[in-house]
């Protein structure tokens, strides 16, 4: 087996575990792993634009904004989204993300680099600023409460193993179709992109248009990631939509290991194990997740998932310093 | 490098077997027998921006406690406080655990009223009851108490105070009022109830400005405040508290300002400078209410926890007696979440804050305080500090003021634009 096929098969086995061990647990792990879950559609989506295109979006909430809110309001105006048209909601949402995203990245993608976060930051606050005055359709401050969530061919969602088994299915789909996309040559052109835009200028490439499909794809991820988000706790309000929601996401991208995919819910999942297991047990979690994002940033750039590289990198030079029977000294951090 | 192979396979093998014996070991243990437990899952922003708040809260609940030896009739109460960090997913979320995994008989607390909006629906999907220790959402027990029979209030409306500061306002003969105020929920809910007495008695609301929650510079706001008004009216929120007095006196500002609730509780009164001395607030308690009760109330506090209570402990201490009252009349046992709704609703208490009942929206009717900041010595302490003296005492205050439950209910919630701004150019 190839490398590439060894992490397939390492991933896979690890889902499926999660998938038989969690619905085991209690209620309350059940519950974590399904927001952890939901939010790292949101991470992943982060992911694409910051480990495979280069672009470090500080906006991506609004994405989750937009599913989330419309999930919230055409529920409970129209009762529409609590049957079997859940899935219909789930196809709107993700269109009408990727039609803001499609809208925004026209602004978004004319920066780069630091002026890229500050305008996807202040398109970010554009959504903010909409829930959090447009108060007759959005609740304002008070938000948005949804009573019940989807029931449909027999399958009722607050169930909350159901639930996290759809959410776990929807993660896996997600994790697959993005999976395939950078892979696919339109992902290679990404990675292009990322490494050096005017090589994929000067070699025939429409890069603009690559990072702006890139951006939409994001968007559309965001939504769905906002449609399920909204169901874990029956509520929106404008907390879903703040600027540390952003941050958050990006920060977990990078936790996990940003170009990684799968990172994006290694990185969910500790800062939502701090931040709402731990925090249930001791009053100094903030300290322990600063201090793991410290000590990740510090000597993990590649993130958590890049500890097996290092661990083989680390074992191949103490080897090595043992067969010549020196003591070499630790690796120096890489450069990011 | 034959034998590599399988002990990398064993050693991956065990590794695994770790995280499968963690992940099992995570789940709780059947919850042993209950019938002498009372057990209280407590909701409290213990860190982020809220966190003095939850710290009052946590201190009066827990004061109660200890003056109980944490039991009620002979059921031995057990609290489990979580934190929410002000945000309303996570309130579900913490609410969720402790129901389900703690199996709590109640949960009490929240702060925002977006937690309060986010907790009712909990309560009443899983049958628990939820008692608003300070969440004031209006709403909550007005045109929405219907979707919510597990809930009730101990606490208060956000306008619920304001209706009489109003009244009073215009009974100094006060003519024109500015109002600013953050920009939420909140906000609105305390504008409109003082603009509606206010203007019910002559008096004219001539300007609404509207800070977003969080604001630290008011250099832009204060000089939009207009001149002919007679006095300020503000609603401030957090450190909005410090700065806003602060900077409207050093721009010299001298004419009144009136403060909504929580813009002049001790929550942030010990934390203030002399400039706030002279202004007026209205709330349902203040530390320097000169009752026995509440002088015994305060030094007890104060010596436990360093700090004067400010309504937020008041209300939670009051709390916890009220569920001992309850639990009083039925001996120590738990009557169920229904019963124990009407119970708690039928209760007539004295608390720090003065006598309590409830009306039939099962909020709180209680006396509202008309406060002014005072710098003087109180209680026997040898410092003079700022104290929230009171002024005027309005006796058995409902949320619906003067106007009766029905011809109130009809009017809608109090909003950004709602009562319309009629004076404001």
């Amino acid at each position: 087996m190839s490398r590439a096929q060894v992490k397939i098969v390492a991933v896979a086995a690890v889902l499926a575990a999660v998938a038989l061990i969690v619905p085991h647990t209690s209620s309350f792990i059940i519950l974590l792993a399904t927001r952890a879950f939901a939010f790292s559609i949101l991470v992943m989506s982060v992911d694409l634009l910051l480990g495979f295109t280069g672009l470090a979006s500080l906006g991506q909430a609004a994405y989750l904004g937009i599913g989330a809110y419309l999930t919230a309001i055409l529920a409970t105006r129209y009762h529409i989204g609590l049957g079997g048209d859940f899935w219909l909601v789930l196809a709107l949402a993700m269109l009408g993300a990727a039609a803001l995203a499609a809208l925004f990245g026209l602004f978004a993608m004319r920066a780069s680099g630091v002026y890229f976060l500050m305008i996807t930051l202040a398109l970010g606050q554009c959504v903010w600023g909409l829930a959090y005055r447009w108060n007759s359709l959005t609740g304002g401050d008070n938000g948005i409460n949804l009573s019940q969530r989807p029931r449909f061919f027999g399958i009722d969602l607050a169930n909350e193993v159901t639930f996290f088994y759809l959410v776990f299915a929807l993660f896996t789909a997600s994790l697959v179709v993005l999976y395939t996309l950078v892979r696919s040559p339109f992902g290679r052109s990404l990675v292009g992109i990322r490494e050096r835009e005017l090589r994929m200028k000067v070699l025939g490439y429409n890069t603009w248009l690559h990072k702006y499909l890139a951006f939409i794809i994001a968007g559309a991820f965001g939504g769905l990631s906002g449609v399920l988000w909204v169901h874990t706790a029956g509520i929106v309000s404008t907390d879903a939509v703040v600027l540390t929601t952003s941050v958050d996401a990006l920060l977990m991208a990078v936790l996990g290991g940003a170009g990684t995919l799968v990172g994006g819910v290694i990185g969910a999942a500790v800062v939502f194990f701090i931040r709402e297991y731990l925090s249930t047990l001791v009053h100094w979690w903030q300290y322990a997740l600063g201090g793991i994002y410290v000590l990740v940033i510090l000597y993990l750039p590649g993130g958590l998932m890049s500890i097996p590289q290092r661990l083989r990198e680390w074992r191949a030079t103490s080897g090595a310093a043992a067969a010549k029977g020196v003591v070499m000294p630790a690796p120096a951090g890489r450069a990011g | 490098m034959t034998s590599k192979l399988p002990s990398k396979l064993a050693r991956q093998t065990a590794l695994f077997a770790c995280a499968v014996a963690a992940a099992l070991a995570l789940r709780p243990l059947p919850a042993a027998a209950q019938q002498q437990e009372l057990r209280i899952g407590i909701i409290a922003p213990v860190t982020g921006i809220f966190a003095q708040v939850g710290a009052d809260m946590t201190n009066g609940f827990k004061m109660y406690l200890e003056q109980t030896h944490s039991t009620f009739a002979g059921a031995k109460v057990v609290p489990i406080i979580e934190d929410s960090q002000g945000k309303p997913d996570l309130a579900v979320t913490k609410a969720r655990k402790l129901i389900l995994e703690n199996h709590v008989q109640m949960i009490v607390g929240g702060v925002l009223a977006t937690e309060g909006y986010a907790l009712a629906p909990v309560s009443t999907e899983l049958k628990t009851v939820y008692i608003s220790s300070v969440t004031a959402a209006d709403d909550l027990t007005q045109r929405q108490i219907g979707k919510y029979p597990y809930f009730i209030r101990s606490s208060w409306t956000s306008s619920q105070p304001m209706h009489p500061l109003g009244q009073w306002a215009c009974d100094q003969g006060y003519k024109k009022v500015a109002a600013i105020a953050a920009d939420y929920a909140f906000g609105y809910e305390s504008v409109g109830g003082f603009q509606k007495t206010f203007e019910g008695c002559g008096g004219k609301i001539i300007q609404k400005i509207w800070p977003p929650i969080g604001t630290k510079d008011f250099g832009p706001y204060i000089p939009t405040i207009r001149s002919d008004a007679d006095a300020v009216f503000s609603l401030m929120v957090g450190p909005m508290t410090l700065q806003f007095p602060k900077q409207l006196r050093n721009s010299g500002y001298t004419r009144p300002i009136l403060g909504g609730s929580v813009s002049y509780d001790e929550s942030s009164l010990p934390f203030m400078g002399d400039e706030v001395i002279g202004d007026v607030s209205a709330e349902q308690y203040s530390a320097a209410l000169q009752t026995p009760a509440n002088e015994a109330f305060v030094k007890s506090y104060r010596s436990k926890y360093g700090k004067v209570p400010s309504y937020f402990s008041e209300s939670n201490y009051t709390t916890a007696m009220m569920i001992d009252d309850v639990m009083r009349q039925t001996g120590g046992k738990w009557p169920g979440a229904e019963a124990f709704i009407a119970k708690m609703a039928a209760l007539h208490v004295d608390a720090p804050r003065g006598p309590l009942s409830f009306d039939d929206t099962r909020n709180v009717v209680q006396n509202i305080y008309i406060k002014k900041v005072e710098k003087k010595k109180l209680f026997g302490y040898d410092k003079p500090e700022l104290w929230d003296v009171v002024i005027k005492t309005y006796p058995n205050v409902s949320q619906f003021w003067t106007y009766g439950k029905d011809a109130f209910l009809k009017q809608p919630v109090y909003s950004r634009d709602f009562p319309p701004c009629k004076y404001c150019e």
